[in-house]
């Protein structure tokens, strides 16, 4: 074996071999060439998966559009159709699809995905940003060093836990501080779904808000402002569209969230706008039905139905969210630049 | 890197050796998963060389296995569906195996400080469908009701859809939880609450007597009157095979059926059959029946 040789500087960069400074031993380069294969295999492998699993969501959604089998027990009319709970009662949107005659009305559904999520947003947003405003802007190094590791923790804490003490502990604060008949409800899982997401709008506001250049701060501060007013009038607004996609990013979190939702949101599929009452989500219906569904039944297609519009819908505020904070973070470096 | 690969080789073959060992898989019913895996336990401690393993998931979920193949028996606490059968008929071409194994009860749980002492069914009923809406209405206190029932891919939930239900459904209000500790946990909880599950969990709670009827007799959720099916929430835990059971599996069923196996029913906290101990009593020694 021959001493290691000296790395040329800059040789760790992904560059081509003509680049570097002097040659590289053939064993180094054959290791080298290993290397970049595996990992290029664990990038596409990635991307490889992700696009298998949405094939397969959409392959087992796709009966529920062209299936005469499943449109034999439901169609996508009758998921958005009001029907009879019983004879003689007011028509509404039901979920029962383990019954005699089953129902599959998707829109309580949505709206219980959508309500928990705006109650977490609500939650979440102000403490989230808050935090990112006193720890990017006003607290010492020492103290933000400190912070900003202990609230994205929160990011590590398994839903399962957060969806256990929503169960057995939030709910019985929030049922004696507002008087609910039931005690899971919207906002029960809204406020523990709200504590999920505080690390990831934390982390993404936090980066906006530092992504502002100085110079801004330091103009602010020249023209008399108070540190105060530098924050809330010149860099919040800077950063805004950053902190705008913290909250997409926070809402995609948010609305496929299962754990959470499904221990304390009380699980009935109401058609109300009311927060003090029980939710369905969409996510939550697919934990608790798929394990017990017949293998290609309309139930089973119509719950991957669900997955799919989870997907897409999740996918989109994702995206929306990426780009954005990308293109926020050109410009603000444009500018300082 | 070499003593890794040669560990996960042996891992492999130790794998191996063991699913070789013609292995009963059981899966179903949560409510039964506890009284499973104790027959398991003791079945494998007494009977070396056998290999007997249990998970939960569901009686649906138990079932579906069967149908695909990935179980030997499926564990439920509900009867297998005719849609069920004719599916495993369908995959198979084997009929649905039923054999009940022990029995069980379904309490109804009420907030220890509530005056209700017993409902009827038909109480009941109307209270799960949400026309009841107020304990008043059924002597109760002035209080608005709320209704706890566990999620639709229990099997309790589809025996108290059966019977308390008539096959009816819930109040859309009513509030799907998981699992029958959660249910007990609300109710200990909320003067407000009914809910329902095994009479095994009712640490906290306090149950109702029922009766069939108002002109029938009220009968407590008590072990003998679920044995001798006077409680009228009683109902059996069934064990269901693809076909007749044959080998490590008919071995390990007419254990459980037996003495030893009963025995462990009560331990647990379910109740044995009523005609436990007379295995093989029957003409052909069949302990099984086949349903269609």
């Amino acid at each position: 074996m021959t001493p290691p040789q000296m790395k040329a500087p800059g040789s760790h960069l992904a560059g081509s071999a003509p680049r570097r400074a002097f040659p590289l031993r053939v064993a180094d380069r054959r290791r080298d060439q290993i290397a970049h294969r595996l990992i290029g295999l664990a990038a596409f492998g990635t991307i490889a998966s992700i696009i298998l699993i949405f094939v397969f969501v959409g392959k087992e959604a796709l009966p529920v559009l062209t299936s005469p089998e499943v449109h034999k027990e439901v169609t996508v009319g009758q998921m958005l159709e009001k029907v009879e709970p019983r004879p003689g009662k007011p028509k509404t949107f039901i979920w029962q699809p383990v019954s005699d005659v089953p129902k599959y009305a998707l829109p309580p559904l949505v709206l219980g995905s959508l309500k928990a999520t705006l109650v977490a947003i609500l939650f979440a947003t102000p403490l989230a940003v808050g935090a990112a405003m006193y720890s990017s802007e006003f607290a010492p190094r020492r103290a933000r060093e400190f912070i900003k590791p202990v609230i994205e923790m929160l990011a590590g804490i398994p839903s399962v836990v957060l969806g256990f003490f929503a169960l057995m502990v939030m709910a019985d604060w929030l049922k004696v501080l507002f008087g609910w008949k039931y005690r899971l409800n919207a906002t029960t899982a809204g406020v523990a779904l709200g504590v999920a997401i505080i690390p990831v709008i934390y982390t993404v506001a936090e980066e906006a808000l530092r992504a502002v250049p100085r110079q801004y701060r330091e103009a602010a501060l020249a023209l008399g402002a108070g540190p105060w007013a530098a924050a809330r009038r010149v860099v919040l607004p800077a950063a805004a569209p950053g902190i705008l996609a913290a909250i997409a990013l926070g809402f995609g979190r948010a609305i496929g969230e299962t754990m959470i939702v499904l221990m304390a949101s009380g699980n009935a599929a109401l058609w109300t706008l009311s927060l003090s009452d029980s939710i369905r989500t969409m996510s939550a219906t697919i934990a608790a039905e798929l394990a017990e569904v017949v293998h290609d039944s309309a139930h089973y297609h119509v719950l991957f139905f669900i997955g799919a519009l989870l997907f897409v819908v999740t996918f989109l505020v994702n995206l929306a969210g990426e780009v954005y904070v990308g293109r926020l973070k050109r410009r603000l470096s444009g500018i300082a630049g | 890197m070499r003593r890794a690969c040669s560990v996960a080789w042996v891992a492999m073959l130790l794998a191996g050796a063991v699913s070789a060992g013609a292995a009963v898989t059981i899966k179903g019913s949560d409510t039964m998963v506890i009284l499973g895996q104790r027959w398991a336990e003791v079945y494998m401690r007494t009977h070396p060389g056998a290999v007997v393993q249990v998970t939960g998931g569901g009686s649906g979920t138990g079932i579906a296995a069967l149908i695909n193949g990935s179980a030997d028996v499926a564990q439920s606490s509900r009867a297998i569906s005719e849609k069920e059968k004719a599916e495993l008929l369908d995959r198979r071409a084997v009929p649905a195996i039923e054999i009940p194994t022990a029995m069980d009860g379904i309490a109804i749980y009420v907030h220890k400080d509530n005056p209700v002492q017993r409902l009827t069914l038909h109480q009941l009923r109307m209270i799960y469908q949400g026309d009841i809406t107020n304990w008043r209405q059924v002597g109760g206190a002035d209080l608005e009701i709320a209704l706890y029932s566990r999620e639709n891919n229990s099997g309790t939930f589809a025996f108290f859809k059966e019977r308390v239900l008539a096959k009816g459904e819930f109040s859309p209000e009513c509030q799907m939880l998981q699992g029958t500790a959660s249910i007990v946990n609300v109710v200990a909880k909320d003067r407000q609450a009914i809910g329902y599950g095994g009479i095994g969990y009712t640490k906290g709670v306090r149950t109702v007597a029922l009766a069939t009827d108002s002109s029938s007799e009220y009968y407590a959720a008590t072990q003998d009157n679920v044995a001798a099916m006077k409680y009228p929430l009683s109902r059996n835990l069934y064990w269901y095979t693809a076909g007749s059971p044959a080998g490590p599996t008919r071995d390990l069923i007419d254990w459980v059926l037996g003495p030893e196996g009963q025995s462990i029913v009560t331990k647990v906290g379910y109740y044995r059959l009523p005609d436990s101990g007379h295995v093989g009593d029957r003409p052909d020694g069949d302990t099984t029946r086949s349903i269609r």
